[in-house]
């Protein structure tokens, strides 16, 4: 139990990255993002790829990059091309299921066998207890702070009035369209970075390793708002680790105590729906509450 | 300060439900000018806002500020010399960003050229509290605070603070006061005619209330399909009443001024 859960915290890390991106489209800039689904899988394809020729380091880093590319073509189809969001994002989602064919060489699934990647660099330094955690803790902790950062200054102060107050930023000298654009770019580059860190955490990739990434980002930030509440840039960055860590432990619960691996998906949607609908019950059951109140004090006329 | 020549806008062109709601407006504002602007609904007050702000680009003609043809440039640039406020309080604020954070983004249009990455530094932050302390309204110790727990005229004070944190070459207020309950409608306007005059910044103003039209700034300008219709300033105006203002409006624009808003306000 002790090695799953430190596995899920692991995970937990590695997900993270998603959680954050989808805190700045998601949240701060109020756009439902789909381009998530295929930027996580290009970025543990160009990770896999790049490592299989002895770049580990260059692969994260390459990663990151093609992410905020495929955010840069989403963002130039919205912006620009005046398409709306959501769809932006399914158009760039499903050109890249043949972007990340390519970039694997026509292959559906990549191993990496006997390869050097950045977990075994830092077991070297590490020992190998402690490398992954060290690695995956590094980079959810690193991006975090890095974004917490962000959006504190002059231009991450624009990104947040973008998706706050549109009518306000048009108005004040801020052009949304620089806005968005950037802030899907970076929320791709993390989300790829993401894919990116897992390719090599599990020695392999594949083309189907980004269905439902977007749903259990969005459940994962939610769990976090629940845990810490909402307001504040320090408080969503905290809460998207968090949510990300908190959602893979309680999947390992589910799946220890489930007969089958391939409940996994149906298990995961559960959590996803019961986390994403939280609000709307609670405020639900609260109205039932008064509602029920108000009927056993009806007065007599 | 401010030149319009010839702007004519129309909306849904080459439909049944064409409206021309500019037709062929000039204007011209002189340097500390403060001109009030009154019209019936569908004068085409809040299009010459827009023609002005940028929020379009007119089918005709040509809109200069400050020496500078600004007729193709994009909102988002001219609003570095031009404020704007909003009849809506909550249309010129972020609510979920703390009053300091949005007078940070107010104060990018004097950053011209300032590092992108910068973050609020000490000397921004004893400025902005130095100016909202000029508020009144004890702002300056709450400046953490999300700007979505600031009553409506709070904000839409915070908004024009904002708005002339840099003086801007001209101000735009789109009936600014006409959210707010009276007290504080005229606390704000107050502030308003405050501000404007210790800076000496060129002000247009839309409003419905005839009285204030006249007693407010050194213009008033009377709006009716799509053009003015009347300008009036100096002694011919602080000789004039509001019934004498109706009057010339009828004699202008061939027809009374038909507003219940402006009729009742008299």
């Amino acid at each position: 139990m002790a090695l799953l859960l430190k596995g899920a915290v692991e995970t937990g890390f590695i997900y993270a990255l998603v959680a954050l991106a989808l805190y700045l489209s998601f949240r701060v800039l109020d756009i439902a993002d789909l381009t998530t689904d295929g930027s996580f899988v290009l970025g543990s394809a160009v990770s896999a790829v790049l490592a299989s020729a002895g770049h580990p380091v260059l692969g994260l880093l390459g990663g990151f990059l093609a992410g905020c590319l495929a955010g840069l073509v989403t963002a130039f189809l919205h912006t620009r091309m005046k398409v709306q969001a959501i769809l932006a994002g399914i158009i760039t989602m499903t050109g890249l299921y043949t972007v990340n064919l390519w970039v694997m060489g026509g292959r559906a699934d990549l191993q990496l066998l006997r390869v050097d990647t950045v977990f075994t660099k830092m077991q070297k330094l590490a020992g190998p207890l402690a490398a992954k955690l060290i690695v995956t803790g590094i980079a959810a902790g690193g991006m975090a702070l890095l974004l917490g950062l962000f959006l504190k200054t002059q231009l991450g102060l624009s990104l947040r009035a973008t998706g706050d107050n549109r009518d306000m930023v048009s108005a004040s000298s801020v052009d949304p369209a620089l806005t968005i654009t950037v802030g899907l770019s970076l929320a791709n580059g993390l989300t790829a970075l993401s894919g990116a860190v897992l390719a090599q955490y599990q020695m392999a990739s594949s083309v189907s390793l980004g269905t439902g990434v977007v749903v259990i980002g969005l459940a994962s930030l939610i769990i976090g708002e629940v845990l810490v509440g909402r307001g504040g840039v320090a408080r969503g960055v905290l809460g998207a680790v968090l949510g990300a860590v908190v959602y893979r432990i309680l999947m390992v619960i589910a799946l220890k105590n489930s007969p089958s691996p391939s409940n996994m998906k149906l298990i995961s949607a559960l959590i996803v729906a019961v986390a994403i609908s939280w609000p709307a019950a609670a405020q639900w059951l609260k109205l039932k509450k008064r509602q029920k109140a108000a009927k056993g004090g009806r007065e007599k006329c | 300060m401010l030149k319009l020549e010839g702007v004519a806008k129309s909306f849904q062109a080459g439909t049944v439900n064409e409206k021309h709601a500019l037709q062929g407006v000039d204007l011209h504002l002189a340097p500390g000018d403060f001109a009030c602007v009154v019209g019936s609904n569908g004068a085409g007050k809040s299009t010459l806002f827009g023609a002005i702000a940028g929020s379009f680009v007119p089918d005709s003609g040509r809109v200069v500020l400050d020496g500078e043809d600004i007729t193709f440039t994009p909102e988002h640039r001219r609003s570095r010399k031009i404020g704007r406020l909003f009849q809506d309080p909550l249309k010129g604020t972020a609510p979920h960003m703390t009053i300091e954070e949005n007078m940070a983004l107010a104060y990018l249009r004097a950053s011209q050229g300032r590092h992108l990455f910068g973050g609020i530094r000490a000397k921004d932050r004893a400025f902005f509290k130095e100016r909202l302390a000029q508020l009144g309204l004890g702002l300056e110790d709450r400046m953490g605070q999300q700007v979505g727990l600031l009553s409506g005229g709070q904000r839409q004070a915070l908004t024009l603070l904002m708005a002339t944190l840099v003086t801007p070459k001209l101000l735009l207020l789109d009936e600014h006061t006409a959210a707010l309950d009276p007290a504080t409608a005229d606390k704000i306007l107050e502030l308003t005619q405050k501000i404007v005059a210790e800076n000496g910044i060129t002000c247009l103003a839309i409003t419905h209330n005839l009285k204030s039209s006249l007693e407010m700034g050194n213009r008033t300008l009377m709006m009716d399909r799509g053009r003015i219709v009347l300008d009036v300033q100096g002694k011919e105006r602080a000789a004039m009443t509001m019934d004498d203002l109706l009057a010339r409006f009828h004699e202008n624009a061939g027809r009374a001024l038909d507003n219940d808003r402006i009729l009742l306000s008299k």
